[in-house]
């Protein structure tokens, strides 16, 4: 960040905490950048002149007298089509040793999109994986996140989606990425042969917390260029949501804000909000899908993050073990993908909607009948029938690993009900029984 | 002379502005910024310094910009061209911004000012007058739109003169008025009027004594909704809030809607934009958007403007009511709104209450719900406006500052539940936890009996104690295994099981079975008390749970399958059969 000639340079900080300095300065204008000793850093709290800064690398080392200079502008990001297939740091600077990125400079975080002009999601976007395809479908537009614990493969899983999924751009934006994680998915975008489509924004784990607040505007900012200026298809990822949301409480820690729920600032919902809602099926034909990881501590989805998460997102993608199978299974129960009625049965076959809830309801039986078992009671013969469904549901369709198509889907789901169950005890409409049932 | 200030200090969107004149609480002010202007609300004032939210970003403002007051409060502006609208939280027309994108300071007009009108007046001159009698009627659609002596009108007045009917835009002076004091005062088509205070101008608020439908079968069977009543759904998410307001917002039985998206996604207002010019009305066959107007200050809008669209829906509702109207305000969701307010007090550095709220928060609900209800005009008609809002409860968790704030003000409770929607039980309505207090009004009872059958409220409180039992009896077979448990056991399970699955649950996506009018209903739940009247004999548990699942698949059938259609009576007859050969 090169300063300008004949720039007021500031040398008196009046007090420093851990992420944030406070200084006197007159005419600073609210989120306008500053650079304090070398680093930089962000208005975001004025009193009379008393300016505090968010100092996005941290205040380790700041002596009262460093040097403090603003820079006039909120953070931008230069767009264009350079942008693709390149590697960036949280300020958009480049990573993979390549040249700067020239092109038009935009302010990050803008405006919303006018719920007028928006239009209703409408394109499926078909992953292979069966817990989600028929269970928990994707539509392009959508917001969703994946919510697992930390031991789950949830960053294979989402390149795995991403890679098959039909877009035109893949932005990553990786917040507190272990470096292995970064390597993997730089592997796996250069595997596919993709990675001229790709983009991506990283602040690992070695790097300041602070810094990931920029990383989700700076991702949403490239993917808003190429959905609006270029009517494209941009699906962007970002993991892991709940270490941004860490960043955020440390900041407003720091600035004495009275924290509510999980020592998160009052403002989580909205600052959630801010992010997930740049998703969008615009006029023009581009859209912006979010595809975001919310890590939680033992399965936990009452804590303040899955939950306002879960208020904001159009659903969650939810990561198991299952020890039945031995797979990864995304579980049927606490997944949920709301925007699927807009492409079930329009864009998949008849039955789908039918397939799906008589198949879920019917892997909730087997629940009970575990219970049941677990209990030391007698099993009754439809018990014993659900819990072998149940045995073969998860292998065959919850499972991460399984890669069909959406009709495959539905065809294994009848062969199942045909197996182990009898017409009425699928409670599926009589016509789609007629149409499709498999066995007796 | 208008009140200036300049901005002092910034905080997200409070700004404290240093003031050289009077200002009062909630008095709306401009912050120069640049070329735009954003609009702000005062929220506190000590000494010189008046703390304002402003209603937009605050990126780029500085110390020391311009700050203007206007000496009035956020407004609606009521008049013809309000149905089938779409706004902000402030009324900003969202269809005639330019751009994909908001901008920042970019307010539009809520009304359309050239558009004719086909008015005839109601009041004749020399008539008495007082503020919200019906002065004319303009044909607004369907609807007729009564144009209305303004509501800030204090005392009584004669109309001096009236126009003769004709075709007029809004701006047109349709009569002129004498006050007490001989002054003349003109009136328009249009008037305006603070969204935080309650529009009055009635005779008498009576007890709500009607139902009002909504088609949905736990409602209207289970916990009525009382036409001028109040309800929440609280909820966990995925638990099918939305999907459930939507049902209500489509079927209700209600005159105009007014939905208010508060806070929520934009993805489920784009829902209501594509639908609704689409869907019909059940009750007239017009198109549900012609009775609609969509308040919508999704998540990522301003927030303190997301406080105001909730007043701004209300202020509709009331404006409707006065003209003798059944309107329906469906907010989603109030957590949002309480949000809001929490941010703001945070913010402000107050003594925060209960998880971070402001602590009056029970006060602020309770007061907007008690702007809901059924009231009496002047003229001796009747209007009413019902509200149900969904609340959306911190982990799910209803031990909480909104939820339980609005357990107090409100008189119905749908309590949404995990385990339920799990089991895509939908919708995921508690039957036992959930209630209507109307349920206990003597005159609803009546008014039930009347409408749907008499001894109706008996039966629905018969059904209600089958869930229970049932409940119960599933309880002692986990416990207990089942052959632990005797037979009848698992009768009454299986019993309850039938209520569940025929009567509470609904398919909201079901072209036929979405829309249940009381009739059916009515029909639907004496055939299946019918049943659970029966004492059967079964050999074991698994010949029970095999006859009540052939039992409910059946009935399921009928539900998915026109009223009284051939297919209906079919599966009708098969039931008979059915109940006849067993046992």
């Amino acid at each position: 960040m090169a300063t300008k000639a004949f720039q007021k340079i500031y040398t008196q900080l009046e007090a420093i905490t851990k992420a944030t300095v406070a200084l006197r300065a007159q005419g600073i204008s609210n989120d306008e950048l500053a650079v304090v000793d070398g680093r930089l850093a962000q208005v975001v709290k004025t009193k009379g002149d008393l300016v505090t800064l968010q100092v996005f690398s941290g205040t380790e080392g700041i002596p009262t007298n460093a040097e403090v200079t603003f820079l006039g502008v909120p953070p931008t990001l230069k767009v264009s089509d350079e942008l693709a297939g390149r590697f960036f740091d949280a300020y958009g600077k480049p990573l993979d040793g390549g040249p700067e990125v020239e092109g038009t400079e935009v302010q990050i975080g803008g405006p919303s999109v006018n719920p007028y002009k928006r239009r209703q999601p409408s394109q499926i976007i078909p992953t292979g994986i069966a817990g989600i395809d028929l269970n928990n479908t994707l539509v392009s537009g959508q917001k969703i996140p994946f919510f697992a614990d930390p031991d789950q493969p949830y960053n294979n899983v989402m390149a795995q989606v991403a890679l098959r999924a039909d877009v035109d751009k893949i932005i990553l934006g990786g917040m507190g990425l272990t470096n292995d994680d970064y390597l993997y998915f730089k592997h796996e975008f250069e595997a596919a042969g993709a990675l001229d489509k790709i983009i991506s924004f990283v602040n690992t784990t070695e790097q300041p917390p602070v810094e990931r607040l920029l990383i989700p505007d700076m991702a949403l900012t490239a993917a808003e260029y190429f959905a609006v200026e270029k009517n494209e298809k941009v699906l962007v990822l970002l993991t892991d949501m709940t270490l941004y949301a860490d960043a955020l409480s440390i900041v407003s820690n720091r600035m004495d804000q009275i924290p509510s729920k999980d020592s998160m600032p009052g403002s989580l919902y909205s600052d959630l909000a801010k992010i997930y809602e740049k998703a969008v099926q615009l006029p023009a034909g581009g859209s912006i899908t979010i595809i975001a990881v919310t890590t939680l501590n033992d399965g936990d989805i009452t804590h303040a993050i899955p939950d306002n998460t879960g208020y904001i997102t159009e659903g969650q993608l939810f990561l198991r073990a299952d020890p039945d199978s031995g797979k990864v299974i995304i579980d049927p129960f606490r997944s949920l993908s709301r925007l699927k009625q807009l492409v079930q049965g329009k864009q998949t076959r008849k039955d789908h909607s039918q397939v799906m809830n008589a198949s879920v309801r019917l892997y909730a039986d087997a629940q009970n009948a575990k219970t049941k078992l677990e209990n030391g009671f007698d099993l009754s013969d439809y018990d014993l029938r659900c819990l072998d469904y149940a045995k073969a549901y998860a292998t065959r369709i919850l499972a991460i690993d399984v890669n069909i198509k959406i009709d495959e889907m539905l065809d294994t789901a009848w062969e199942l009900f045909g197996t182990y169950f009898t017409k009425a005890e699928t409670g599926i409409k009589q016509e789609f029984i007629d149409q499709y049932w498999k066995g007796n | 002379m208008k009140t200036t200030g300049k901005v002092t200090g910034i905080v997200s969107n409070l700004v404290t502005v240093e003031v050289n004149g009077p200002v009062s609480q909630n008095e709306l002010c401009y912050i120069t910024v640049g070329d735009t202007k954003l609009m702000a609300e005062v929220i506190k004032v000590n000494g010189k310094s008046a703390a304002v939210q402003v209603f937009e970003s605050t990126r780029g403002l500085k110390n020391g910009n311009d700050v203007e007051f206007e000496d009035k409060m956020l407004e609606a502006t009521l008049g013809p061209g309000l149905l089938s609208s779409s706004y902000d939280g402030l009324q900003n027309d969202l269809t005639t911004m330019t751009g994909v994108f908001l901008k920042r300071g970019e307010y539009t007009n809520p009304l359309n000012h050239e558009k004719l009108w086909d008015y005839t007046p109601i009041a004749k001159p020399g008539d008495k007058v007082v503020a919200a009698d019906w002065l004319g009627e303009v044909k607004e659609g369907w609807l007729p739109h009564k144009i209305m002596v303004p509501f800030s009108f204090k005392g009584e007045y004669t109309v001096k003169s009236v126009v003769e009917a004709g075709q007029y835009n809004i701006e047109k002076v349709v009569a002129v008025l004498t006050d007490a004091s001989g002054e003349d005062v003109e009136v328009k088509m249009y008037q305006k009027w603070p969204v935080k205070v309650a529009i009055k101008g009635y005779k008498e608020k009576p007890r709500p004594s009607r139902i009002m439908e909504t088609g949905v079968r736990v409602i209207d069977t289970l916990n009525p909704i009382a036409e001028g009543g109040t309800g929440f759904i609280p909820g966990p998410f995925g638990c099918g809030k939305t999907v459930l307001q939507h049902a209500i917002a489509k079927q209700g039985d209600a005159e105009v809607i007014v939905m208010a998206a508060c806070g929520e996604r934009a993805n489920e207002v784009v829902e209501i934009f594509t639908e609704f010019p689409e869907l019909i009305d059940p009750h007239t066959g017009r198109h549900l958007m012609e009775r609609t107007t969509i308040i919508c200050n999704t998540s990522n809008m301003p927030v303190a403007a997301r406080e105001a669209s909730v007043y701004t829906a209300m202020t509709i509702c009331e404006y409707y009511r006065a003209m003798g109207l059944k309107v329906l305000l469906l907010a989603d969701s109030t957590s949002r709104w309480a949000q809001a307010l929490r941010e703001m007090s945070n913010r402000m550095e107050e003594l925060p209450g209960a998880d971070a709220f402001p602590v009056d928060l029970s006060a602020i609900i309770s007061a907007f719900y008690a702007r809901a209800g059924m009231v009496v005009l002047n003229n001796g008609q009747t209007g009413s406006v019902t509200f149900i809002g969904t609340v959306s409860p911190a982990g799910g968790n209803l031990k909480e500052p909104v939820t339980e704030s609005t357990k107090k003000a409100a008189r119905c409770f749908y309590a949404l539940e995990q385990n339920r929607a799990d089991q895509k039980r939908y919708p995921a309505v508690n039957p036992i936890d959930s209630y209507s207090k109307y349920l206990e009004y003597p005159e609803i009872r009546e008014h039930l009996s009347e409408k749907v059958r008499p001894g109706w409220v008996e039966m629905v409180e018969k059904a209600k104690n089958i869930i229970r039992k049932g409940k119960d009896a599933n309880d002692q077979i986990n416990i207990l295994g089942d052959d632990g448990v005797p037979m009848s056991y698992h009768e009454l399970f299986w019993k309850s099981e039938l209520v569940d699955f025929v009567i509470l649950q609904q398919d909201a996506f079901d072209a036929i079975d979405a829309l249940c009018p009381l009739e059916r209903q009515s029909y639907m739940l004496e055939l299946v008390l019918g049943i659970c009247d029966k004492e059967f004999t079964f050999e074991d548990y698994e010949q029970c749970r095999n006859f009540f699942k052939e039992t409910i698949n059946l009935l399921r059938q009928m539900n998915y399958s026109e009223f009284h259609s051939e297919k209906f009576e079919n599966y009708k007859e098969k039931l008979n059969t059915l109940l006849s050969n067993g046992n």
